[in-house]
């Protein structure tokens, strides 16, 4: 049989693969141990003890009747000892997979019935195609605008739930240059297997052809978001001197918010997103709820280029400020070999430009 | 003729006490309830089946060419309310259960006999809502009715198919119910809690989680009907709702929900476990007490499913990490089911290939478990065909085997006839090699990135898929020969006799099949369960 037509394991294509693939081999190894165990006990008892006559009576183990609490201790321990490594390794891969990294290079992606549309900072959009370069650290920023759907990248190893309403991310750094199969693995209605796509990651200069090339004449979102926040009439209260009658939204991007009522949020993609459909939400500190929605006026695409606009006019310091990113500090990432970025690659890529 | 003393009514028991539709349709008698629950459930369990096998008929091609989009949806959705509401979930309790706890606790009929017969209608008025929705259109919200997809977006008959589940919920509700009570209050002198059969005890514990569960999944339907038809924003984001709450009400029914379909399995095994090597199981009160530690843990775990939601990465440790509490209960009953073997006298009579065929497939699906607790793991695997694997291994190598395990084991009792011995063990084979060619390959489908519910897939899966639909025909096969040489043996079985497998419950104390009142006399029991020492002094007759 010719291996090709079946095969054991997808492509290992993402930093997180290898570390999914040797936990994969460590369940494999004690479920198949237990497995073939238990089944060889049973034939070889079925076997050594069958039933020799009609009347055979066996006699009891001992005085208690069947039963002996040191096997009973022997076999929950075991299992427990061995299973709750498999929840260590597995959730210290986890931990890692829900930190993205500071320095990731950052992409919109939203989904809808049945298609993933993909926004790049640099302005290109692409459509069930995602061109990425190979060993940088990439994380998503994704949302639907419809059902919860599911991005899954089989190569990767890694999938997270894109759900309307909200902000979910999804991040990982690519380490081979191949085409790969993006599949929706959340049900979303009809045509959800067709809500498939490829994802293209290509060496760095390919890429920045592709960037180039595919995307000429178009904008960057930050300057889509500029002309957005004219349009849509933001700039009458959110004045640049701060003297509007809205908070002034220069160095806002990732600092520590005072609310009304003393609570103290950080203003991340989630919080902007939230500002712009539900303003009433969460009032500044100061401020008077005057914030019509913008519900139904601005679409989520347009709302992204909003928050790469606010991104872009200052952000509070030099830390991670990105969505999720009261929870994602560097620091608290654990350290697993192959996870930490590559040394100098992401930031200092030759053409990587933002 | 009128004679002074009445000859002996040998010959009367539970069948042929009144005969007619109106005698069985008005009956209070909790035999003749399972009777009618076994027959309504097989009836959709071929349902459910010509959904299945429609679903691997189309999946043996990768282009989809079969069916349209939506109808696959459609067959998916329905296959499984279908397995799950109508057949699962009242299987073993409804008619094992209701037939066998009465008499192996020694008592003349359930608590609430009436009751009984009710819960019996109101499944089958839910059932009805079901079949409507077959004929009229179907749904294809997948039986776990995500939201916003089945509040907002789903134009298919969602409602008439949820009021379904939710009547269906409360015929379960009221069999956990009167086994609860029944098994409190009318258990026969001597008959202390320990020395009850394991078959009991999974069955308490599984009706504990089905009035604690099941009215948890009744709520969250109300609310999907809530936003669905009056459109009052509970789940949808765009009425203002949270659509990640759906499935945590979901799941915290819809996991133990999981229990309820393999605890009663796992009784059933150790009863014949213990039967057919003629040895009390070992570790009898480890085993009695893992049930109730699965009903109680089962509970907890239901964030599990939740890990790639969007659901806290601290919630989803915890959850992790009680998931593998849960599991260690299983891993205690496998390994004392397999040690009950030791130096017992084992024969390998049908309904022990069934048991058997059971240990292997759910210890597989057990320890695949393990792989979707592990939170790393999970994020690849989840929502994949790893995990529809993972299910069928449980509720069809688990749950189904334990069935087909306990029908086989009592239906001499029930029917007081015989099936044929070979033809049963064939099958039991067939149904055990057939359901690994299916399912087996779906675990490395999932592996491989193959989501599930998907109608069309990219053809480097064929090869998986095609050994997949080749064993489900093998499986299919196997499910349809019991069902004829069982009815065959309605009418051209040997006599069985009281008790043909020699085994020690008091449901084997009394004829076969019983008469309507079970016992003449209540038993006094002076034993401890499964003393197969004490064989000849127990009466018998």
């Amino acid at each position: 049989m010719d291996w090709k037509y079946l095969p054991i394991f997808p492509e290992s294509a993402s930093n997180f693969a290898p570390h999914v693939d040797a936990l994969y081999a460590y369940l494999v190894a004690v479920s198949a141990f237990f497995s073939i165990a238990i089944a060889v006990v049973i034939v070889a008892f079925a076997y050594k003890y069958q039933r020799k006559s009609d009347s055979e009576i066996p006699v009891p183990l001992n005085e208690h009747g069947a039963g002996s609490m040191l096997l009973e201790i022997t076999w929950s321990v075991i299992p427990l000892l061995l299973s709750l490594v498999m929840f260590g390794w597995g959730a210290i891969i986890f931990f890692n997979e829900s930190k993205p990294p500071a320095d990731a290079m950052e992409i919109w992606v939203t989904g809808k019935q049945w298609m993933w549309k993909i926004q790049h900072l640099e302005g290109t959009r692409e459509i069930n195609e995602l061109h990425i370069p190979v060993n940088r650290n990439i994380r998503l920023t994704l949302t639907s605008e419809d059902v919860i759907h599911d991005f899954f990248v089989p190569a990767f190893r890694t999938k997270t739930d894109v759900v309307p309403g909200r902000y979910t991310t999804e991040w990982f750094r690519p380490t081979k240059v191949g085409q790969y199969h993006l599949f929706c693995a959340e049900y979303c209605g009809t045509k959800h297997s067709g809500m498939v796509g490829t994802v293209y990651v290509m060496n760095a200069a390919d890429y920045e052809a592709w960037l180039t090339g595919g995307g000429a004449g178009t904008a960057p979102m930050a300057d889509k978001g500029a002309a957005l926040f004219q349009e849509l009439g933001c700039v009458t209260c959110h004045q640049a001197d701060g003297k509007g009658r809205s908070p002034k939204l220069a160095g806002l991007y990732g600092s520590r918010v005072e609310l009304k009522g003393g609570a103290v949020v950080t203003a991340d993609a989630s919080y902007i997103r939230e500002s712009i459909l539900n303003p009433l939400a969460k009032i500044v500190n100061g401020y008077e709820p005057i914030m019509p929605t913008f519900q139904g006026l601005a679409t989520e695409d347009q709302i992204q280029q909003l928050i790469e606009y606010v991104k872009s006019i200052g952000t509070k310091s030099n830390v991670a400020a990105s969505p999720g990113a009261e929870k994602a500090g560097p620091e608290q990432r654990i350290p697993l070999p192959g996870n930490a970025p590559a040394k100098g690659v992401p930031a200092k890529t030759p053409g990587a430009q933002q | 003729m009128l004679t002074a003393t009445k000859p002996p009514e040998k010959s009367t028991n539970y069948l042929t006490d009144g005969y007619g539709l109106k005698s069985w349709l008005l009956t209070s008698d909790h035999k003749r309830i399972a009777i009618l629950y076994l027959i309504s459930i097989t009836f959709f369990f071929f349902i459910g089946g010509i959904f299945a096998a429609m679903i691997r008929l189309e999946l043996a091609t990768p282009d989809g060419g079969l069916l349209e989009s939506d109808v696959y949806n459609k067959m998916f959705t329905m296959h499984g309310i279908v397995m799950i509401f109508f057949f699962l979930i009242p299987s073993i309790p409804a008619t094992l259960g209701n037939f066998l706890i009465p008499p192996m606790i020694g008592a003349k009929d359930l608590a609430f006999p009436k009751i009984n017969l009710l819960s019996w209608y109101i499944y089958v008025v839910g059932g009805i809502f079901t079949l409507y929705v077959l004929i009229t259109g179907g749904v294809d919200t997948g039986w776990t009715f995500y939201t916003p997809f089945s509040t907002s977006y789903s134009n298919t008959k969602v409602m008439a198919a949820a009021v379904g589940i939710f009547i269906a919920g409360f015929s379960s509700i009221l069999t956990g119910l009167n086994f609860i009570v029944t098994i409190h209050r009318m258990r026969a002198p001597g008959l202390s809690w320990f020395r009850l059969p394991l078959f009991v005890w999974a069955n308490y514990a599984t009706a504990m989680i089905q009035i604690l569960g099941t009215p948890v999944v009744a709520v969250t339907i109300l609310l999907v009907a809530m936003e669905r038809g009056l459109h009052i924003g509970i789940f949808d984001p765009a009425l203002g709702g949270d659509p990640v709450l759906f499935q945590h009400l979901f799941w915290f029914y819809s996991h133990p929900a999981v229990y309820i379909m393999i605890l009663p399995s796992m009784g059933v095994i150790s009863e014949i476990i213990s039967t057919f090597s003629r040895r009390k199981p070992f570790g009898y009160t480890f085993i009695a007490f893992s049930s109730v530690a699965i009903a109680v843990f089962g509970f907890l775990v239901w964030g599990h499913h939740l890990f790639v939601s969007s659901q806290s990465v601290y919630a989803g440790m915890v959850f992790s990490v009680l998931s593998y509490i849960v599991a260690i209960p299983s891993a205690i009953k496998v390994f004392n089911w397999t040690a009950t073997l030791y130096k017992g006298s084992v024969t390998l009579s049908t309904p022990m290939l069934y048991a058997i065929g059971f240990i292997g497939l759910f210890t597989i699906g057990g320890l695949t478990g393990l792989f979707l607790a592990s939170l790393g793991m999970d994020v690849h695997l989840t929502d994949t065909y790893f995990v529809v694997a993972h299910f069928h291994y449980v509720m069809v190598g688990g749950a189904i085997m334990g069935y087909l395990s306990g029908l086989h084991f009592w239906w001499p009792k029930m029917t007081g006839k015989m099936y044929p011995v070979l033809w049963s063990k064939v099958a039991a084979v067939m149904v055990f090699l057939g359901f690994n060619l299916t399912f087996f390959p779906q675990f490395i489908l999932g592996y491989l990135g193959m989501p599930r519910r998907y109608h069309v897939y990219p053809p480097e899966f064929q090869v998986y898929n095609v050994l997949s639909s080749a064993g489900a025909t093998v499986l299919g096969l196997g499910y349809l020969i019991p069902f004829i040489y069982l009815m065959w043996s309605l009418k051209y079985g040997k006599d069985a006799g009281p008790n043909p497998w020699g085994a020690t419950g008091l449901e084997w104390q009394i004829p076969s099949p019983p008469p309507t009142a079970n016992f003449d006399v209540t038993p006094v029991v002076t034993v401890e369960a499964y003393e197969y020492h004490a064989q000849e002094v127990v009466e018998v007759g």
